[in-house]
């Protein structure tokens, strides 16, 4: 296991440079730099400023040693600072990051807990009125796009009704509350954002699911489990499903990347102030550091997210670990 | 029976398919007809008639400016059209070289340009388009360009993993030693043989295009204003959420039965291409 470890890591390596590369070169080969951007407002700003802001920047070094450069500090985790008020870039990342953490796990959790029942459903009651009225919703949820249904739950919920908040995660007189009326407070404010992030995934996982389960429904080993005898509740859960959940687990560290990309919507429509949100921000000033800054973490947690599902696919298949050792 | 026939009649049989592509031919002439059927002109403003609910001479209600909803939302079917099409055009031409290329000669080629893949997999995809789109100028052709290039990567795998059985086969060995050079036995002998999983993959992309337009349309990243778009009507309708649900719901509703329309053409088509499920009747 520590062998498939190892090795899995080692994989990682080439993959991060080729990541960071890629963020380089598409902020730096694109024209208008961000020294047009501090500068395009007054048409006064003279040749000699602009060359001092480019200095300050390093933007007047060749291409390659930026890079490196930047390279060296990223493994430090130092991403620079701002251009925009001039805070460390990591800083200003490591403030908004467990917000934008916490309601992507807590979505992760509400498409596991909703989709994979409703999958395994229509799997085992295939062509049933359940598998169809579910892959019915399952087509409208893959098509509908989440933003919207952002607006019209904020109409419901929180115009019409006014039971549900629809900008931020807390309220302003938070301060004031004991624990239970805070954690009451918060709990309202992400209902929304969580079923909003959440939504994409669960029409996309509880289809999986379902063909999983299909797939392994269909095994020998199954029929040989139905034929001793077993009761179904034992040959579905303990046979069946066992199986089904290993592609449900890489597909999950998949979605990482749609969930960590999604952040931008729901956190700009429901003024949540975490990661994503900031990445809107930081690209409309053109704030290069900070944009790049949440390229690469944003790519490194998506790493770290298959990651996780390729050790743990590991730890319940021994086909995986072995194989890897032969190779 | 020619494969196209066969595969005609089995998308046919499927109801909701059926029904998808007649929405979709609806919204391509809907489209291309918009300046004969949209009763207003879509930037025509009207002061007068500043967020008036859906009625008998605006029956999508108007916007901020008194703009006729109902006419910016024909025209913006026009965005999400081009967009979903030219992008998926371009995904699709990338994607078959890249994969095309990784599966024909394999090797190191192969191992780079697949971990090449694996790189663009694993960058937040929505990240890197709002990136290249705040860099450059926000247009509907930047989009369509970004959404191109960000979206090749299912369909490189698709080609590729067609190719590495194709290459195989005893036509391809003919093709070869009748004198065929690798480009002619990749494009013209290889590649027409790949190319179903491809279409499909296609169809489903234009959805998921036009999605993500609506998307990016509606954080101010994608077609800028006067022009309407689907996703930039959205963005009205949260600006006046408390009081004009008619700017949330009509232009939604649209992205929804488009892209409705387009997975179930693709659901379709993937089923009636599938030869492992001819085998009840045969072809």
């Amino acid at each position: 296991m520590l062998y498939y470890t190892g090795k899995r890591l080692l994989m990682m390596v080439p993959l991060i440079f080729g990541i960071t590369l890629i963020t380089f070169l598409v902020i730096h080969l694109a024209p208008g730099g961000p020294v047009e951007v501090q500068t395009e407002m007054s048409t006064k700003v003279s040749a000699q400023a602009r060359e001092n802001l480019k200095r300050l920047y390093g933007l007047d070094k060749p291409l390659h040693e930026q890079y490196i450069d930047w390279i060296k500090r990223f493994v430090k985790f130092d991403f620079g600072t701002s251009f925009v008020d001039g805070r460390s870039v990591s800083r200003k990342i490591l403030e908004r990051i467990p917000i934008t953490l916490i309601i992507n796990v807590l979505s992760i959790l509400l498409i596991l807990s909703v989709a994979i029942p409703i999958g395994v459903m229509s799997a085992v009651k295939q062509y049933s009125a359940f598998d169809k009225v579910s892959t019915v919703f399952v087509f409208i949820g893959y098509s509908t796009p989440s933003f919207w249904l952002a607006l019209l739950l904020m109409i419901f919920f929180g115009v019409q009704l006014g039971v549900l908040p629809i900008s931020g995660f807390q309220s302003i007189d938070v301060s004031g509350m004991n624990l239970f009326e805070r954690l009451l407070n918060w709990a309202k404010h992400l209902v929304l954002p969580v079923s909003i992030s959440a939504f994409g995934g669960l029409a996309g996982m509880s289809r999986y699911s379902r063909s999983s389960m299909l797939e392994v429904i269909r095994q020998d080993y199954i029929r040989t489990a139905r034929a001793k005898g077993l009761p179904e509740r034992t040959v579905v859960l303990r046979h069946a499903f066992r199986n089904a959940l290993m592609p449900i687990v890489t597909i999950l560290g998949l979605m990482v990347p749609a969930l960590i990309g999604g952040s931008v919507i729901f956190e700009t429509i429901f003024a949540i102030p975490g990661m994503g949100k900031l990445f809107y921000e930081s690209t409309m000033a053109r704030d290069y550091p900070t944009v790049m800054g949440i390229l690469v973490i944003g790519a490194l947690l998506t790493l770290i997210g298959n990651l996780i599902a390729d050790i743990s696919y590991a730890l319940v298949d021994p086909r995986i670990r072995v194989r890897g050792k032969e190779a | 029976m020619r494969l196209s026939t066969v595969t005609w009649r089995r998308f046919k049989r499927n109801r909701l398919a059926f029904a998808g592509a007649v929405v979709v031919l609806a919204l391509i002439t809907i489209a291309l007809g918009a300046p004969a059927i949209a009763p207003y002109e879509p930037t025509a403003i009207d002061l007068h008639n500043v967020l008036s609910p859906p009625s008998a001479e605006h029956p999508f209600g108007t916007d901020d400016l008194g703009r006729d909803v109902l006419s910016r939302m024909i025209y913006g079917s026009r965005i999400s059209l081009s967009v979903g099409f030219v992008a998926v055009g371009i995904a699709i031409s990338i994607g078959i070289i890249i994969g095309s290329l990784a599966g024909y000669y394999g090797g190191i080629l192969d191992s780079v340009l697949m971990r090449f893949v694996d790189i663009m997999l694993t960058i937040p995809t929505f990240f890197l388009m709002l990136t290249v789109i705040a860099i450059v100028e926000p247009s509907i052709w930047t989009i369509m360009i970004v959404i191109g290039v960000t979206g090749w990567m299912d369909v490189a795998r698709l080609v590729r993993a067609e190719f590495l059985t194709l290459k195989q086969r005893d036509f391809v060995l003919a093709a070869k030693t009748s004198g065929a050079g690798n480009l002619r036995t990749i494009f013209r002998h290889i590649l027409p043989n790949a190319l179903s999983p491809v279409f499909v993959a296609a169809t489903f992309g234009v959805a998921g295009a036009i999605l993500v337009e609506s998307a990016l349309s509606f954080l101010g990243l994608g077609v800028q204003p006067p022009n309407p778009s689907w996703g930039s009507i959205l963005t009205t309708g949260k600006d006046y959420i408390e009081v004009s649900w008619w700017l949330s719901l009509y232009p939604g509703l649209a992205i929804l039965i488009t892209v409705l329309s387009y997975n179930l053409v693709g659901e379709g088509l993937r089923d009636a291409l599938d030869p492992r499920l001819w085998e009840t009747e045969g072809p």
